[in-house]
């Protein structure tokens, strides 16, 4: 093996139940670089990496990995960790209730002479890591009590510590806001230069472009390709990854701007609040408009939502809807107004992750009818093969367990879920977060679809080109106050003006 | 950034602590004519208590891996009744019924925990059949009420371990010595020992962990399913150190002995600030609740006009205050 490799995957082939995941697979990793697997979603970049990591068994190929003489076979993470392969996930797999010091070491603590944790050695070591990598972080702390950008440098600092070679880090970004990022592109490139390799996976490209020394590309469990950073602009990469030409999603956009002035309004708060958390705001939404929030992560764009949905209930103001005053108690009201939330955390307040896709895609119609009104078979099927059909969900079938899905096609089947019960009034939480390019293009394309058959849509992300390129109007929100407005000139200098400060659309 | 904050945990801790205090202070000040003021009334609370005490150190470490183990009462009843019948039926010796009845312990404890930790049975489920077990296996032993007259165990019940401090003289003129007796030690060493082995071996702080997040307990290479194989061991044989300091009060084996007494334990550790949820608690707070549930009842007793049930109902308002009390910090932290 070249000196300056840490890891080879050759031929790696695997089959799921009727697909095969990867096809003969190449991926060499070299010492101190930042190497981006890149892919749609399905390309196989996760099941990559779990035969890596040893949560998958390949059927074919060969793992090496420097310093161990023959082929790596792992068959746990604890395995492939003490093999110099640590993984960090989009979610923290730390304990919260327990130390900082505690979850750098647990399992490997120092101990005093009588075999007892030796609690002050334990911290002298952790602060001595994180003062290191200039982490403001107490460690005899509680780790729940840091944020989740720290939280996931904690994570990272504990697979460095255990002498890792290879750092995979799958999505680490996706829930920290620009900031953050910066910070844990900050570490990234500390251990690049002590020349620890680490596997990138993300959906950000600009991220890729901001940190990445090398690209491999997957498509369909196929290699399409390595390279240098340099030799891949932006646009090749999203057209190795797609397998055609870039569809240029600035054409998507109707070029008349509609005016919607004179449209019926359907949405009407005056003064709505939510204690803690959204100061009082006016907000109007006529039919067939898309409105966007948007603000930095944190600044009350979820939260604005929840208030007009119901789920945190307005302490003060008015809310209108198609005219009528109403009084939102609760989802279910809202529900009978015609509204429909998409929440952001899909896993947490989205997927019933042990129901079918067909159940999941009836369950807000079957809320919205009542328990004891069943929606007939013969009318689920239906329902269900539509939207599958009309939003290209990637399933075995209807009646596979959703959990069994990507992320990507989960977030479809709730998207489905909202259009199945008609609603006049869409809230969309962050519904291209962590889905690939091309299905994102799809999910902007019906956004758009939806508005001009009437309905009214509410759009938040945390990409705005990708509202740039969706909505005829942007509110803009910073500390959980409505800052601003803008409907004229969406351009993305005068929104990063307007999240930034400095008043509305000046 | 350097500074610690004090975390909500701790200041449960503290308002449990604080509690005990403020009741024992009324306690005082109300009933000092009837003797409340005396060191040997608090020294009655540990021996009357010493059982439930060794229980609630096994239950906090279960209920810190996020689990419960409700056997405890039966498997106290069948301890008992092992010793009783035993000693008086069967003629063995003393101390050999003390060691088997440790032994019966551990077994039951390795049975629950395979179940648990391997099989991935729920808690509530598994403790609950070997709650059945316990109370039934007592019953194929004996159904009577069998008083323990063996004289080993006598003189160990009778001993009194007097404290050189606080002594009085009783309205009759007699110098009344403060005392406790051998139980109350074994209960205040299963404490401090429960204690050290949660703070500093690597087994009690996997017990934090499973508790705090199986899933990343797993991934950070802990033994998840031997961890809490080894909680529900831990509790069951801790339960049979409480159920001989049990046996010693009690002096008899019957099979209604100690029912309801997996509540009280768990009641205790839910005041002393343990989540069953897991991850978070302390014997110390443990201790304190097993306690205040002392304190309650020598008040009602005490007081001599009240109907014992009310000692039940404060526990009762107790739990609810705690209760209310976590999730409203849970609140408050989630807010931040």
């Amino acid at each position: 093996m070249d000196n300056n490799v840490v890891l080879t995957m050759r031929g790696i082939t695997m089959t799921f139940p009727g697909v095969k995941a990867l096809d003969n697979v190449d991926f060499t990793l070299r010492k101190g670089e930042i190497h981006a697997l890149m892919g749609e979603n399905g390309a196989g970049k996760s099941t990559l990496i779990k035969c890596l990591t040893g949560i998958n068994a390949f059927e074919a190929g060969e793992i090496h990995v420097d310093g161990i003489n023959g082929p790596v076979v792992n068959h746990s993470t604890l395995d492939a960790q003490k093999k110099g392969i640590s993984t960090v996930y989009q979610e923290v797999n730390l304990c919260g209730n327990l130390s900082v010091a505690e979850n750098l070491f647990i399992g490997r603590e120092p101990r005093t002479k009588i075999g007892t944790i030796d609690w002050k050695t334990m911290i002298k070591k952790s602060q001595k890591i994180m003062d290191d990598l200039e982490m403001p972080v107490n460690v005899t702390q509680n780790l729940e009590e840091y944020s989740l950008a720290l939280q996931q440098m904690i994570a990272i600092a504990r697979a460095v510590d255990m002498d890792c070679k290879v750092l995979i880090l799958d999505e680490p970004t996706s829930s920290l806001d620009d900031n953050e990022v910066e910070k844990l592109f900050r570490l990234m490139r500390q251990l690049r230069d002590k020349g620890v390799g680490i596997v990138f996976v993300t959906h950000f490209l600009e991220q890729v472009y901001a940190v990445c020394d090398r690209i491999t590309v997957l498509r369909n469990g196929t290699l399409v390709g390595e390279y240098p950073i340099a030799e891949l602009p932006r646009v090749k990469l999203v057209a190795a990854m797609m397998g055609k030409d870039f569809d240029d999603l600035a054409a998507i956009k109707t070029e008349e701007q509609a005016d919607f002035s004179k449209a019926e309004v359907i949405i009407d708060a005056k003064g709505l609040s939510h204690k803690g958390t959204i100061k009082p705001f006016d907000l109007t939404i006529h039919k067939g408009e898309v409105v966007g929030l948007t603000g930095l992560l944190g600044s009350g764009r979820s939260e604005l939502a929840r208030v007009i949905y119901g789920a945190d209930r307005n302490q003060t103001g008015t809310l209108k809807v198609a005219g009528k005053e109403v009084n939102i108690k609760s989802p279910i009201d809202a529900m009978n107004l015609g509204m429909g939330l998409l929440p952001d955390d899909r896993k947490e307040e989205g997927i019933i992750g042990d129901l079918s896709v067909r159940e999941n895609i009836i369950l807000a119609m079957q809320a919205k009818r009542g328990m004891f009104r069943l929606i007939p078979m013969k009318d689920q099927i239906a329902l269900a093969d539509k939207y599958i059909e009309m939003l290209q969900i990637k399933t075995a079938s209807r009646e596979t367990l959703i959990k069994q899905l990507s992320g990507g096609n989960q977030q479809k089947v709730i998207l489905g879920r909202w259009l199945a019960t008609d609603p006049d009034f869409l809230i969309l939480d962050e519904p291209t977060r962590g889905i690939d390019i091309g299905t994102k293009t799809e999910i902007q394309k019906l956004v758009l679809k939806l508005a001009g058959e009437g309905k009214s849509i509410i759009f938040i992300s945390s990409e705005i080109e990708e509202m740039l390129r969706t909505c005829s109007k942007m509110e803009v929100l910073r500390d959980g106050q409505k800052v601003g407005e803008i409907t004229e000139n969406l351009t993305q200098e005068n929104v990063m003006k307007a999240i930034a400060g400095g008043g509305s659309n000046e | 950034m350097k500074t610690k904050k004090m975390s909500s945990n701790t200041l449960l801790l503290i308002i449990t602590i604080c509690l005990f205090f403020v009741m024992y202070g009324a306690g005082c000040v109300m009933y000092s004519a009837k003797g409340f003021t005396h060191l040997q009334t608090f020294l009655n609370i540990l021996i009357n208590n010493a059982g439930l005490l060794c229980v609630a150190c096994g239950m906090t470490c279960v209920m810190l891996t996020g689990g419960i183990d409700i056997s405890v009462g039966s498997l106290i009843a069948l301890d008992c009744m092992f010793l009783a019948v035993g000693m008086e039926r069967w003629g063995m010796s003393g101390p050999l019924l003390c060691v088997l009845v440790l032994v019966i312990g551990i077994v039951f404890g390795l049975v629950q925990g395979f179940c648990v930790g391997y099989l991935q049975i729920q808690p509530f489920i598994v403790t609950m059949a070997g709650m059945f077990f316990g109370r039934g296996m007592t019953a194929i032993i004996s159904t009577d009420q069998v008083p323990i007259s063996n004289e080993w165990f006598v003189g160990l019940a009778n001993k009194k371990i007097q404290i050189p401090f606080g002594a009085y003289t009783n309205n009759k003129g007699v110098l009344q010595v403060p005392y406790i007796r051998i139980s109350v030690v074994v209960a205040l060493l299963v404490l401090i020992i429960i204690f050290l082995m949660l703070r500093y071996t690597k087994f009690g702080r996997s017990l934090y962990a499973v508790g705090g997040n199986e899933q990343s307990a797993i991934m950070m290479g802990l033994n998840v399913p031997m961890t809490k194989l080894k909680a529900y061991v831990l509790s069951s044989f801790l339960c049979s150190i409480g159920g001989i300091c049990f046996c010693l009060n009690t002096m008899s084996g019957n099979v209604q002995q100690a029912t309801g007494l997996e509540m009280d334990a768990i009641a205790s550790a839910v005041i002393g600030g343990t989540l069953l949820t897991g991850g978070v608690g302390n014997v110390i707070g443990s201790f304190f609740g097993v306690l205040i549930n002392g304190t309650i009842s020598t008040l009602v007793k005490t007081n001599g006009k009240l109907l014992s049930s009310w000692s039940n109902i404060a526990v009762a308002a107790l739990l609810c205050f705690f209760i209310v009390l976590q999730s409203v910090f849970a609140k408050i932290k989630e807010r931040k």
